[in-house]
This record gives structure tokens, sequence and C-alpha cells, in this order.
């Protein structure tokens, strides 16, 4: 359980997310991808192959981090949601506000 | 079962684990145990100790867990004055869906069977029925 931080060659980050992001674990998130973006990364993937549920807080921070990483020219990508989680997108029109992708891969080929 | 978490948000994941553990006695599928049980329990505490006792630890969380053979049943409680559930925006108009909060609730409600306020509104009843 936790998070996950993996740079590529091009210099995007990749922060996997394993287990559940939640009301209780949402500001170790938000401090990895700040500390990130405060070192000069401005391109983010959240990988959430490996996550079972999120809250509306985990919900809540992924907004919150998608506006700050904007502010500062930069873009934060979603990818790997299973069903559920996609649905939950789609409940809460989130999915209005990210660009999402199915895998990790994909969303670093969007780059 | 019965759990009493004290009113801080870094126990929530820990005592969803532990009535997932309860619950997973084959009454729901493994994807509802999985998403809805968890997900709902955890907005419900998060509800109880952010809104409710106001992230006081000295107040006590009580929930109530019943695994009957037709559903799960959930009952979440806290101090609190309670409020109107029936008094929250909709998150998902242009102008809310950018807020980062007030989600909560309509999460909630999409994620059980049945969901039950009582009259103070400061107890929740979620029913998760069986598969």
């Amino acid at each position: 359980m936790g998070f996950s931080l993996t740079k590529d060659p091009r210099g995007v980050v990749v922060v996997g997310v394993d287990g559940q992001l939640i009301v209780g674990n949402r500001q170790e998130l938000k401090q990895k991808v700040l500390d990130a973006l405060e070192g000069g990364t401005r391109r983010f993937v959240i990988d959430f192959t490996k996550t079972g549920y999120i809250d509306s807080s985990g919900l809540g921070v992924l907004v919150s981090l998608s506006k700050k990483v904007r502010e500062q020219g930069g873009e934060l990508r979603l990818a790997g949601l299973n069903e559920d989680l996609q649905t939950l997108f789609e409940l809460t029109k989130l999915d209005t506000l990210f660009a999402i992708t199915k895998t990790p891969a994909e969303a670093l080929a969007a780059f | 079962m019965s759990l009493a978490v004290p009113s801080d948000l870094a126990l929530v994941g820990d005592a969803v684990e532990l009535v997932a553990r309860h619950c997973d006695v084959g009454v729901l599928s493994p994807r509802r145990l999985r998403f809805n049980l968890r997900t709902a329990l955890a907005e419900a505490l998060a509800n109880a100790i952010r809104y409710g006792n106001r992230h006081d630890r000295t107040k006590l969380v009580r929930v109530e867990i019943e695994c009957g053979r037709d559903a799960v049943r959930i009952v979440v409680a806290d101090d609190g004055a309670g409020f109107d559930p029936n008094d929250i925006p909709d998150p998902t108009t242009p102008e809310n869906v950018a807020r980062e909060d007030g989600r909560g609730l309509f999460v909630l409600r999409h994620l059980v069977d049945q969901i039950e306020f009582n009259k103070q509104g400061n107890s929740v009843c979620l029913v998760l029925r069986a598969g």
C-alpha cells in the first residue's frame, strides 16, 4: 500500500497508487506531486492500475493537483482505472476534467 | 460487529479494512466488497469525523455492522448536531464540478442499495444487498 514514483527518460513522472486513495493518505500523494512540481516536473501520470478504491477526498485531491500542475503550465493525466473507478469518474463528471487513458503507456505516449 | 473509531481521518483506511474483512463471507461479490462497501464506508466515516465530530479525538464514531444472508447493513453514527442530507448541492453541475470537495454524499448514494439518515442527521444506515 502506498505511492511509488518513477520518471521516464523524457521527465514524465508516473505516480502509482497501490491500494486506495482516500481521506487518510491523500495528503501523502499531494505532497509527493507538489514536491516533484517544485523540482521542475511538469508532466504527470497517476497510475491507478493497482488501486482498489478512491473516495471523494481522493477525487478532490486529484482536482486540486490538476489545477496546480496546470497553473505551472503542466498536465496531469490519469490511467489504469478499473471499470468501477471509471464509472465513479463518469458519475461525478470528473471524466470531463481529466485526460484519462486505459494504460499508463498510453498516457505517456500522449505527452 | 461493533466498532468505536476515534475521530482521526488517518484511521479511516484501517477501519474500512477491518469491516471489509469481517464482511468477506460471500454475501457481497468480491467486486462489490472491494469497491462499493469500502468506498461507501470510507465516505461515511470521513463525513462523521470531519463534519460530525469535527476532528475532536475525544469523540468516537460508532459503527454497527450486520452481515446477513441477504444484505450487509452498516450504521455509522457520530456525536454531531447532524445535517439535512437534502440540503447538499449537486456536485456535477457546471459551477460545482471543478470544486475540490462536496462529492461525498453524492458518491455514497450511488454506491449502496439503500441509505437512510436518522431524524437528527447524525447517523446513517447503509444497506448493500447480496450479490
